[in-house]
Formats: structure tokens, C-alpha cells, sequence
């Protein structure tokens, strides 16, 4: 999840900045975060550049397949939950590849009419959505940075599917550990938050470990990911938890992602207590 | 997306024994175990479970089945690819665990002829899956292409409409913009500029940017292209004249700016050219129309004021310049006789002459307003020079003006200044020059004056008196002398004149002549003169009371404006009374002009003090025009001829006889109509003999005295001297 606009420091100190859809953008040599995810997730969405990336992180941590599982897993979770609460209206940040148990498959499952935009900033992964998708028309596909939250809630795709009168699940599934903390995601999650109804949703997952809990190996695998990919940004549970600003936390509050109302215990494991990331669900007072 | 697989398994159970049904159970749980986590699949583990349980009964039965075929092996590897069991870890663990387990689960270990199906089975399976997995790698392989082609039209589209975009703002913009490169080499220039300044994009590309300079350009246009060019600033704004390929100007806005490359480095030149030529134009226009007068098409007093102050701002040492500052004469009976259009047309035909005979570098003719012109002239080496100026003027308004059947005949007056700039001001110059037209319409009309500091000096203390004059009445910085009136006969003071004197505290003593005029003008004579009144009148009381019946009467002056005040005879009336002094014992003095010509009303005030018995003089008598026939009617007593006609009796040896017989015809006269003769400016013996011989009554002169304070009056009565 590259950022959209690429800065080109010029002599003079003005700042050019070239609009996301220039050519330059498409780049199949260049690992794209969406399809790496894809590959994790046993998908063929994918080239070499970005299997390569895959395949030498995974080298480095093996587990790494694993923990991708596992936040879609949370996904899957999440959106049933809030399905339970009666949201029928999603909006998908950095929803990636439309690689298998997306948010309109399972939302659309327990009610067809049942609304979703995906927002990406890669190009491609929102080419292959809306052909996916050419036909549902309860779904949009938005092409935009989500740290833009002014442009995505004032977007047409948005504006289509989603009544923010009525509960929106907002969710920012394995997002967030690609927004530093320089780019503020506490002011963009505030920005869609005062968007929403009071009974609205952010499901939230991202990458993190308590402190000095690191293993070695994650932080070569991160090394390689900073480098090839997308610079990372860790955040501990107090980190996650700081996120939930005028949210109320659902149960059982900011866990690791395993541990987030498991399907059965045996979900959870051992790893749950070792897990490197952190899941919440939170509702607006 | 994939299709949920578990809702299209066969439900199908028959033919299968309870045991085998619930060996299969076990197995499934086991498999399950086995590939949970080695595929994303979107199911719980209890859906996994119960799909993997489906495609175990499957199995199963075909195992069983009769005739035995493979096919449902094959299907059920498709069907785990379908449900996303993608991960090839799914299909080892789940191969392994067919032959390891399922025989023993169902209750049939070491069974060969299963076992032998098995193993069909596990290899239909293996080659499903594996065609399913490939299917779908090449259909997402395929999916993900089409979307970087999708994505890469759309970028493309995006660009190619962005890029039309630009091509459309730099094509169609209103404003002319073109690019250079950095020495100035014209690369593209769009429509709009062509437009402007006339030439082709080929044309334009021959040209160096330098090659658009225009004389007219500042110097700062260029200085500041030179820094741009040199990356030394990023963009500039400038005002900037072209030529255009028809030889014509634009006038532009010119904004240019420099666009570097990626180092930093100066790259290209932009310049947006905006043509404000009719905004220029209209400006023009405008202030053509603010600086000229639209009556003559001469420029307005404030064009004038202007190229006057920019004489006096660029003045050098030693240079000098000349005003003339014209107004024509009675111009306002024109207007009022002959009406303002035919006014108008001659100031039009007067501004045409002058600007005629007024040409050249350095000289500006203006209309200041009304039938005011002034004539500026730079660079004047003297008064000479603008004399000749002015007289070329009033020459050329000789020949008299033709306007719709009037021969109008005009002239005007002109006042000169002309002088080094250095050490006087425009506001000097231009108070100086209306100072002498003044002058120039006080000396008689139709001529110049040329201004003259003394006179100046002179008009000032003048102005300073006049100014001054109330509060000094009231502070009694006036006095009054007197001069005796003797009887020739017998040398018998009879009467004094009462003179006013001004102690000026900056000019010392000031005699009459040098305020009365202005007193008259500025209507403080009737105050002043009924102060000089009643001083005169108490003198004359103290002098009664004194002398008795050898007092004289004093004699005072009336001022013209003050014959005709309305209040006249109530003041000399009042006076008369409180001073207590009987009305025998005045005598005012009035000139000729004031008497003779006046309407009736202030003749009757002269019958009225008459009657009240103050006597009257004729002052000055001779030197006016006197209708004699008409001075028989009036109410006087007395006349006194002017001191002007004892000069041709001063001399003791000789006499002037015409001066004599205008002396002798005088007194003739006075004593044909039954007045008195009083002669002034008696100053010799010899003009005091003659004049008794000639039978002049009185006297009046430095011979008998000299005017002063009332004591010499007092000293003369009581025969001290």
C-alpha cells in the first residue's frame, strides 16, 4: 500500500506531486503489497517480483503464512459480527486483491442486499476488483488513498452504496502497520469516525508486538518488507487500543488477532499468546 | 470467489454400513486436523470439518462402489481446489493420509482389492486437484493480467485525457504562453500568442527570446530575465511592449517564469503573455482625457501643474524657466452679452492661437479654466524670452475673431514671471504669475506686466496695512493733527483741518495717502472716519471752551464711501451733540467726485447737514470735473483749490500767469456763487501776498504751519508764537 501520490523533491524546495494513475505506477517489477498478500493467501494474483518478495520473507519467517491466514480469518470474524448487530453496509479500506472470502461474499451471504465498497490504492488490485465485481451492484470499487478520508467519503463509489444515516462497518483489516504514525492515523480514523452514525463499526487488525518482543526473525522479515515493498509501522496493544478514539471497545477489547471471539478454542492455540499483531472491533457511543 | 462447495455435495448415503458411515466420520475429523492451516479457506473449522466429511463419504462410496470407477476421486480433488484448499500442503497431508488411515478407519486394514482402489482413487484425486489448481493458477494468472492492462488503460486514458487537458489549456488558453529554452531558443508558443504578435509557431521558433526586445522595455525587464535564466530567481512579472509581425505594438502583461529539472537546474523558460494593449489604449485615453481640456483640446491645469513639477524635479543648477499667465479682457461681457456658445468658440479660437504662436520643444500651452491660459516655457535664458513670448500672443490676438456674424475683437493681459528654478518653488511661480496679470489688468488691459519684486513688496505692505488696519483702530494706534486755516486778510486762524495720522508700530508714522485708499476699499473708512470725527469735535469743543469766539471750526474729511453711508447725518448729528458742539463750528470736506457724482440720496444728506448748519467743502476743488452749472445748487460753503495750482505762484520774482488767471478765475467764481475760497499747499511769502492781491479768503500751508498736535492750535490761538 503505496502512498498514491508520489513526491518528487525538486531543486527548488516545491513539492510536484504526480497523480497515482501515471504509468509509472503499473510497475510489474515493482512488489505490490496486495499481491504479495495474495500470494500469502495461496493466491496465482501475482507475479514474480512479488512472489519473489513472498517467498524469501517467508524463508526468513516461516510463520509468516500463518499470520496472514489469520487476519483474514478476522475478517471473516468481524464481518459476521457486525452482520450480528444488524450492519448491512461495509466500507473495505485497503481491501487488496479480491483473492477469496471477501466482505461481499460473506455480508451478501446472510443478506444479498447488503452494501461494500472496497477502496485500494493499487491500481491493478481494483482493476481485478471491479471486473470481479461488474455485475453486483451493491458493490463499488474506489481507487484512492485511504489516508484521504475526505476524498474516499466524498467519493462517488461512496456516495452510491453507502448511507452513513444508518450503521457502517468500517474496517482497516492487516491496514494500519502501512500508515506511520507521521501520516497521522489517529486524525484518519477520527475523519471516517465523525462520519458515522452512532451504532457504526471500525474493525481494525494490524502487525505488533509488545515490547522487546520481537523476535529476530520478524525483524528480518521486516527488513526485506521495509526495503521491497512498503515501510512498516509496529504497534503494541496500547498503540492498537490508542486508535479507538471515541469508540467503545466490544469484546474482548484489543487482542491478539487469533484471540478475537475464536471460532473454537483450538483457533487460538498457543500462538495466541504470541501472536505478532492485534485485532479490535470497536462501536460509536 | 469461489462458490460454497459443501452446499453441492451428494447427500446420498445408501449402501454404506453404520460402521463404515462412522468410520468415515473419524477419518474426516482426522483429515481436517491434518490440512487446517496449510490453505486460507473461508469456512470455520466446524464448516471445514463438515465439508471435508461430505467429500470423505464420497470417497467412501466410491470405494465401494460397483462397477468401481476413479472419476469421483478426480472430482473430489477439483472440489478441494475449489474450496480454496490451494495451499500444496493440503494435498500431500491429504493423499498421505488416505493410505495411512482411511482402510484402517473403515474397519477393512490389509483389504488389496480396496487397498488397490484406494490407491486409483489417491491418484485420481492427486490429477484432479492438480488440474483444478492449474486451472485456477492460469485463470488468476489471466485475471491479474487483464487487470494490469485494465488498470494500465485506465492510467493511460487518464493520461492521455490529462495530457489532452494541457494540450487544450496551452492551445486554447486566452492567454498567449510559450516556452523557451534556457538560452532562449523558442520551442513551443500556442494560439493565443501567435495571435498576438502576428507570426506562425515557425516563424516564432527562428526567433531567440532576446530578440523580442523592445526599445521601449525597461531595463529591469531584462536585468531580471538575465537572473531568471541565471536560476537566480523563479519567476518575474513585467509590463513589456512587442512588436508585431505587421509593425504594430501589443502592450502585455508579461509574467515568465523558470522551470527546472530534476536536479534543480534551470530548464525551460515559460512566459504567459496577456495583451493589455486596449487597456493601454483606454488608459491613454483616460488620462488624455483627465490631463487636457475637452473644450480646446489644450492640455488642463492639471497636465499644467504636473510638467510643472517635473520642471522643478529634474531641475538642474542654473536653469531657468518662464511663465505667462493670460486672461482675456472682458471675456465675461462676451459671455453674459453674446452667450456661452459664442464664449465658448472664442476660448476654442483663442486656445488655437495661442497654441500657433506658441510651438516648440519646452514650451506647453494649458487652459487653466474659464479664460485662464498660461504659457509654460523650460529652458528660458531670460525675462526677454518670455516678453517676446507675450508678445507674440497679443499679437496674434489682434485680428479680430469671426463667430457665427460677430467680429469679436479680444485682448488679454499677461503676467510674466520668468527665473532660475533654483531657490524658489511652483507654488512661487505660480502665485507670482497671477500676481502680475493682476497687475497687467490694473495698468490698463491688452498688455503684459512683468512681475517685479519691489512692487510685489510693496502690494504686500499694502495687504499687511489693510489687514492690520481694524485692530489698530481699536488698539488707537490712529492720531489726529491739524493744520490751521488762516484768514489772509489778517493772518486770523478761522479753522483748522483735522489729518489723520497711523503710528504704525512696523512702519512708524503713516500719512493718509497711505491707508485711506485702502480703507476705502475695505469699508474701514466709516468706523475710522467717525473716530477722526469725534476727535475733531471734542478738539474743537475744548478749543470753544477755551477761546470762546476766537475758537475755529475744524475742518474734516469725508471719504466718498462714507458721504454715502445712510447713517451719515445721524453720526454727525450724534457727534455734534455729545460733543456739545454747535453744528457752525464743522466743516466737512468732500472732493469733488464724492459731490458732484452722486445720486440724490447723499445730496440730500449733504441739504440735511446743511440745514443743520455744519459747513461744506468742495476739497481739491479743480483737479475734477465740477458741472458748474450744477454747483450752484449745491449745498456748500466753501471751496479749496488744490495745491497743484500754487506752483506757478511760488517764485517771488516771477508767476506763472496761466496758473494765476486759474487762481483768479477760481475765486471769481467761488464768490459769484457766494462761497468762500480757502488755497492749498500755501508753502511761500510770495504765494500768500499773491493770493490776497488775487482775494483768496484763506490759507493753508507749511507757510502758516505745518499740521500737528492740537497744542500747536492752542499755542497759534493764544498768540504764543
Amino acid at each position: 500500500m503505496h502512498d498514491g501520490l508520489e513526491r518528487f523533491e525538486l531543486g527548488w524546495g516545491e513539492r510536484v506531486e504526480r497523480p497515482n494513475w501515471a504509468p509509472g505506477d503499473i510497475d510489474l517489477e515493482r512488489p505490490s503489497v496486495a499481491r504479495v498478500y495474495d500470494y500469502w493467501l495461496g493466491g496465482a494474483h501475482n507475479f514474480a517480483a512479488d512472489r519473489a518478495v513472498a517467498q524469501k520473507t517467508l524463508e526468513t519467517m516461516p510463520e509468516l503464512r500463518g499470520v496472514v491466514l489469520n487476519h483474514r480469518a478476522f475478517l471473516r470474524r468481524a464481518v459476521r459480527y457486525l452482520l450480528a448487530q444488524g450492519v448491512r453496509q461495509f466500507l473495505d479500506l485497503g481491501s487488496g486483491i479480491p483473492t477469496v472470502g471477501n466482505v461481499h461474499e460473506i455480508a451478501q451471504a446472510t443478506d444479498p442486499g447488503a452494501k461494500v465498497v472496497y477502496v485500494d490504492i493499487d491500481p491493478v488490485a481494483v482493476a481485478h476488483s471491479r471486473s470481479l465485481l461488474g455485475g453486483n451492484d451493491h458493490v463499488s470499487v474506489l481507487q484512492a488513498d485511504v489516508r484521504d478520508w475526505t476524498g474516499v467519503l466524498a467519493s462517488d463509489e461512496v456516495d452510491k452504496q453507502l448511507d452513513f444515516d444508518e450503521p457502517v462497518g468500517v474496517l482497516m483489516i492487516a491496514l494500519l502497520h502501512f500508515v506511520s504514525d507521521e501520516d497521522d492515523p489517529w486524525g484518519m480514523i477520527g475523519g471516517y469516525r465523525d462520519r458515522l452514525a452512532p451504532g457504526g463499526f471500525l474493525a481494525v487488525s494490524q502487525a505488533g508486538y509488545e515490547a522487546d518482543e520481537e523476535p529476530d526473525a520478524s525483524k528480518e522479515a521486516r527488513r526485506i518488507y521495509d526495503r521491497s515493498v512498503t515501510p512498516m509501522t509496529l504497534r503494541d496493544r496500547a498503540g492498537v487500543t490508542s486508535l479507538f478514539k471515541g469508540f467503545e471497545l466490544v469484546e474482548p477489547g484489543v487482542v491478539r488477532v487469533p484471540a478475537w471471539q475464536p471460532e473454537s478454542p483450538a483457533d487460538v492455540g498457543e500462538s495466541g499468546q504470541r501472536f505478532p499483531g492485534y485485532a479490535a472491533v470497536g462501536r460509536k457511543a | 470467489m469461489t462458490d460454497r462447495v459443501d452446499q453441492r455435495v451428494r447427500e446420498d448415503r445408501s449402501g454404506l454400513s453404520p460402521a463404515v458411515l462412522a468410520g468415515a466420520g473419524s477419518f474426516a475429523r482426522s483429515w481436517a486436523t491434518a490440512v487446517i492451516g496449510s490453505s486460507y479457506v473461508p469456512m470455520t473449522r466446524a464448516e471445514v470439518a463438515q465439508h471435508l466429511q461430505d467429500l470423505t463419504e464420497m470417497l467412501v462410496e466410491a470405494l465401494f462402489a460397483s462397477p468401481f470407477r476413479t472419476a469421483p476421486g478426480y472430482e473430489i480433488g477439483s472440489r478441494l481446489v475449489d474450496a480454496h484448499f490451494t495451499g500444496t500442503d493440503t494435498l500431500g497431508r491429504t493423499v498421505q493420509l488416505l493410505g495411512d488411515d482411511l482402510l484402517v478407519e473403515l474397519g477393512f486394514p490389509g483389504d488389496d482389492r480396496l487397498q488397490s482402489r484406494l490407491a486409483a482413487l489417491q491418484g485420481a484425486l492427486a490429477a484432479g486437484y492438480a488440474r483444478a489448481l492449474r486451472e485456477r493458477t492460469l485463470a488468476e494468472q489471466e485475471a491479474i493480467r487483464a487487470a494490469v492492462l485494465d488498470a494500465r488503460d485506465q492510467a493511460e486514458s487518464m493520461l492521455r485525457a490529462s495530457e489532452a487537458r494541457f494540450r487544450a489549456m496551452f492551445t486554447e488558453a486566452a492567454i498567449g504562453i510559450g516556452i523557451a529554452d534556457i538560452d532562449g531558443r523558442i520551442l513551443d508558443v500556442n494560439q493565443a500568442l501567435q495571435d498576438m504578435l502576428g507570426f506562425s509557431v515557425d516563424e516564432m521558433r527562428q526567433y531567440n527570446v532576446r530578440d523580442l526586445m523592445h526599445p521601449e522595455d525597461a531595463g529591469s525587464v531584462w536585468r531580471l530575465y538575465d537572473q531568471l535564466i541565471a536560476g537566480e530567481c523563479d519567476h518575474y512579472r513585467a509590463e513589456k511592449r512587442f512588436h508585431r509581425a505587421d509593425g504594430e505594438q501589443v502592450w502585455t502583461h508579461l509574467t515568465l517564469s523558470l522551470v527546472r529539472d530534476d536536479h534543480g537546474e534551470p530548464q525551460y523558460q515559460v512566459a504567459m503573455i496577456e495583451d493589455v494593449t486596449d487597456r493601454h489604449l483606454l488608459q491613454n485615453r483616460l488620462r488624455y482625457q483627465a490631463l487636457h481640456d475637452p473644450l480646446t483640446g489644450l492640455p488642463n491645469r492639471a497636465l499644467f501643474l504636473e510638467r510643472l513639477g517635473r520642471v522643478f524635479n529634474n531641475r538642474a543648477k542654473h536653469v531657468r524657466a518662464g511663465l505667462c499667465y493670460l486672461d482675456l479682457d472682458g471675456f465675461k461681457v462676451i459671455n453674459d452679452s453674446l452667450g456661452h456658445d459664442i464664449g465658448d468658440q472664442l476660448l476654442v479660437e483663442v486656445g488655437r492661437r495661442l497654441d500657433h504662436s506658441v510651438s516648440g520643444e519646452g514650451k506647453l500651452v494649458a487652459r487653466m479654466g474659464g479664460d485662464e491660459f498660461v504659457i509654460l516655457v523650460e529652458g528660458s535664458s531670460g525675462e526677454q524670452d518670455i516678453v517676446d513670448v507675450a508678445d507674440r500672443v497679443l499679437t496674434e490676438l489682434e485680428a479680430p475673431i469671426r463667430i457665427a456674424g460677430h467680429e469679436l475683437s479680444v485682448s488679454a493681459s499677461i503676467g510674466i514671471v520668468e527665473r532660475q528654478l533654483s531657490g524658489t518653488t511652483s507654488a512661487d511661480l505660480m502665485r507670482d504669475a497671477d500676481i502680475t496679470l493682476y497687475w497687467a489688468k490694473a495698468d490698463g488691459k491688452a498688455r503684459w506686466a512683468l512681475y517685479d519684486p519691489e512692487r510685489n513688496a510693496k502690494e504686500v505692505a499694502r495687504f499687511t496695512l489693510s489687514a492690520t488696519m481694524p485692530r489698530a483702530l481699536e488698539r488707537g494706534e490712529f492720531y489726529v493733527e491739524y493744520q490751521p486755516l488762516v484768514r489772509l486778510e489778517d493772518s486770523t486762524v478761522t479753522g483748522v483741518e483735522a489729518l489723520v495720522r497711523w503710528q504704525h508700530p512696523e512702519f512708524g508714522r503713516l500719512a493718509p495717502d497711505r491707508f485711506i485708499e485702502l480703507a476705502e476699499e475695505t469699508g474701514l473708512i466709516v468706523p475710522l472716519g467717525r473716530w477722526v470725527l469725534r476727535r475733531a469735535c471734542e478738539e474743537a469743543r475744548r478749543w470753544l471752551e477755551e477761546f470762546g469766539d476766537a475758537a475755529p471750526f475744524v475742518s474734516v474729511n469725508l471719504a466718498v464711501r462714507q458721504s454715502r453711508d445712510p447713517e451719515l447725518v445721524r453720526d454727525v448729528k450724534q457727534i455734534l451733540d455729545e460733543c456739545g458742539l454747535p453744528p457752525h463750528h464743522l466743516q466737512l470736506e468732500l472732493t469733488e467726485s464724492a459731490i458732484m457724482g452722486t445720486a440724490d440720496e447723499p445730496l440730500e444728506a449733504l441739504r440735511a447737514l446743511c440745514d443743520m448748519g455744519v459747513r461744506i467743502a468742495i476739497d481739491d476743488f479743480g483737479t475734477g470735473y465740477s458741472n458748474l452749472a450744477y454747483l450752484k445748487h449745491l449745498p456748500v460753503h466753501e471751496l479749496k483749490i488744490a495745491g497743484s495750482f500754487m506752483e506757478g505762484l511760488r517764485a517771488e520774482n516771477e508767476e506763472d500767469p496761466v496758473d494765476a488767471q486759474i487762481v483768479a478765475t477760481l475765486v471769481q467764481l467761488a464768490h459769484a456763487l457766494s462761497l468762500g475760497v480757502t488755497a492749498e499747499g500755501v508753502e511761500t511769502p510770495a504765494q500768500a501776498a499773491r493770493l490776497l492781491r488775487l482775494g483768496c479768503d484763506t490759507g493753508q500751508g507749511w507757510f502758516f504751519a505745518r499740521p500737528g498736535p492740537p497744542e500747536n492750535i492752542d499755542s497759534l490761538l493764544r498768540g504764543d508764537l
